[in-house]
């Protein structure tokens, strides 16, 4: 479904953050990429929407060529991407309820939007994922209001109101608490698993990814380390990805999530 | 740097490095610094006996605040009040809806570069010419009166305003816009979601401190004709009546904080 050929970004400053990156992703299936900070994470998913310019290779969404496309058809195309981001990318002034809607943009024409006149379905749509994510009594407050993890949850619906095709992840956990972190993660890939969404998660946090992905992928300096199931994850291969440092502590199956849970409160 | 050793630095006193690292250059800017206040303060000339009776006059004008004469030329004042008021309001809307393309335009994150360096030319004549300056040109096209005054305080409010909004731009969360940008968004609906939303508090913060500006400077503006209650007190002036001089000073400052007030209200609102 989302094939990524030879992809590659050099920045005017000269930093080559990918290095010819190859990746087929199928549909449905939830990937977590990992690298050390600088890898070229975020970077290759702002490639595949085209955030970022990338310097030359492909990135075919459904056949199409993203990188190829004029603004108008990458506009269209960047519908089926739904993005959530590191620290949610709300806009903070808008409601809730706008900020779930800006996810229609692409569908709707200005003075729509700007009158915010969405259709009935746009809205019932919108109300029905704010419930999924457990915010529905929110839709009217301030996104600057929302604590962290209800700020990740409207970006998640946000997102989804695009009916996406892909989800690309950016961090979704760095700056929440262990349990929110764990709490954002399962609703990601529960909404991937009912609208058979494929994804690409960017995660630092290495033990998390484990718990909740089917595939890894491991980046260093912008080049492909590793591609595999979680499981295959040894202590040479985080080694490889990041460098020396003792691995077993986060290799190690975290099942009882009831005594971390406590741990931290 | 690197082969600095800890016993190197145990037992030394640490000071925070300079802020010009070459001492030459440090002192040598002090010493010139020092060197032209001395040349600058020994070369003005002080008249004493003129300043001595300057100061009586300076104290009767001041004395008359005691004695404000708003009566005596109700009319004039009121008249004047109210063109400086419209002049005021008009110019400051059409400052403001000038502005607004202007800045967008102006914003290097937002705006290609021809486009960025036209806006950017537009606000560097505006902001170089001083309000006076344009309304002694605008009275020898328009002739006297508040039409001048309305064209150069709309003329100055664009400078103004158009690059206040564009550094706000340029300074807005990246990510809120780029969010925005992701979901397939036109340019304009990215820049009425994703841009607008960040900027609105400071550019109505802006425009009521404009708007007061610009009451401030039509004081200003008629005395070189450009009309409003400028044009008032300078023939207060010219006719020695410093009572109603007094009085219209005492207007212009209760009108001035009462914008004042008013703007710290809105501004608290929109935030």
């Amino acid at each position: 479904m989302l094939k990524i050929d030879k992809l590659t970004k050099r920045y005017p400053t000269g930093d080559l953050a990918l290095n010819a990156v190859e990746l087929e992703i199928p549909k449905g299936q939830v990937v977590a990429l990992i690298g050390p900070s600088g890898a070229g994470k975020s970077t290759l998913i702002r490639c595949i929407n085209r955030l970022v310019q990338p310097t030359s290779g492909q990135a075919i969404l459904n056949g199409v060529n993203i990188t190829a496309l004029g603004s108008g058809a990458l506009r269209s195309a960047r519908r089926k991407m739904g993005m959530i981001f590191q620290e949610y990318a709300l806009v903070e002034r808008l409601t809730v309820m706008e900020n779930v809607l800006s996810g229609r943009l692409g569908y709707v024409g200005f003075w729509r939007s700007f009158l915010r006149k969405y259709s009935q379905e746009d809205i019932d749509e919108a109300f029905r994922l704010l419930d999924r994510v457990g915010l529905l009594a929110m839709a009217d407050k301030r996104a600057d209001e929302l604590s962290g993890g209800q700020r990740q949850r409207v970006g998640i619906a946000r997102a989804l109101i695009q009916n996406p095709d892909l989800l690309l992840v950016d961090e979704p956990t760095a700056s929440l608490d262990p349990k929110t972190s764990r709490q954002i993660m399962r609703l990601i890939c529960e909404l991937c698993a009912e609208r058979e969404l494929a994804a690409i998660i960017n995660i630092h946090d290495v033990a998390l990814a484990k718990m909740f992905v089917q595939r890894v992928i491991g980046l260093k300096l912008g080049e492909l380390q590793f591609d595999g199931s979680p499981d295959q994850l040894t202590p040479e291969v985080l080694t490889r990805i990041y460098g020396e440092e003792d691995w077993e502590a986060t290799i190690e199956k975290v099942d009882d999530e009831e005594a971390e849970d406590e741990a931290v409160l | 740097m690197s082969d600095v050793t800890l016993d190197m630095r145990l037992g030394k006193p640490w000071k925070k490095p300079h802020f010009i690292k070459n001492p030459v250059t440090r002192w040598g800017l002090i010493i010139g610094a020092l060197v032209y206040i001395s040349f600058a303060t020994g070369s003005l000339e002080v008249n004493w006996s003129r300043v001595s009776e300057g100061l009586v006059r300076g104290w009767n004008f001041i004395a008359a605040f005691a004695t404000p004469d708003f009566v005596s030329r109700g009319t004039d004042i009121r008249d004047g009040l109210i063109e400086s008021v419209i002049m005021t309001i008009t110019s400051t809307i059409v400052g403001i809806a000038i502005s607004i393309p202007i800045g967008l335009g102006a914003a290097r994150n937002i705006a290609p570069l021809p486009v960025y360096l036209v806006c950017r030319g537009i606000i560097a004549l505006s902001r170089a010419l001083n309000e006076i300056i344009v309304a002694i040109l605008m009275v020898a096209i328009f002739g006297f009166g508040p039409l001048a005054g309305f064209i150069t305080l709309s003329f100055a409010t664009i400078g103004f305003l158009a690059k206040l909004m564009a550094e706000d731009i340029e300074d807005m969360s990246r990510v809120q816009a780029e969010a925005i940008k992701s979901t397939g968004a036109t340019w304009t609906q990215w820049i009425n979601y994703g841009v607008q939303p960040q900027v609105m508090p400071r550019l109505v913060g802006l425009s009521m401190y404009r708007l007061d500006i610009n009451f401030r400077e039509s004081a200003v503006l008629g005395l070189v004709g450009a009309g409003g209650i400028g044009a008032t007190l300078n023939t207060a002036f010219d006719r020695y009546e410093f009572d109603t001089a007094a009085a219209i000073l005492l207007i212009i400052i209760a009108t001035v904080m009462v914008l004042e007030y008013l703007s710290g209200v809105i501004r608290k609102k929109v935030q």
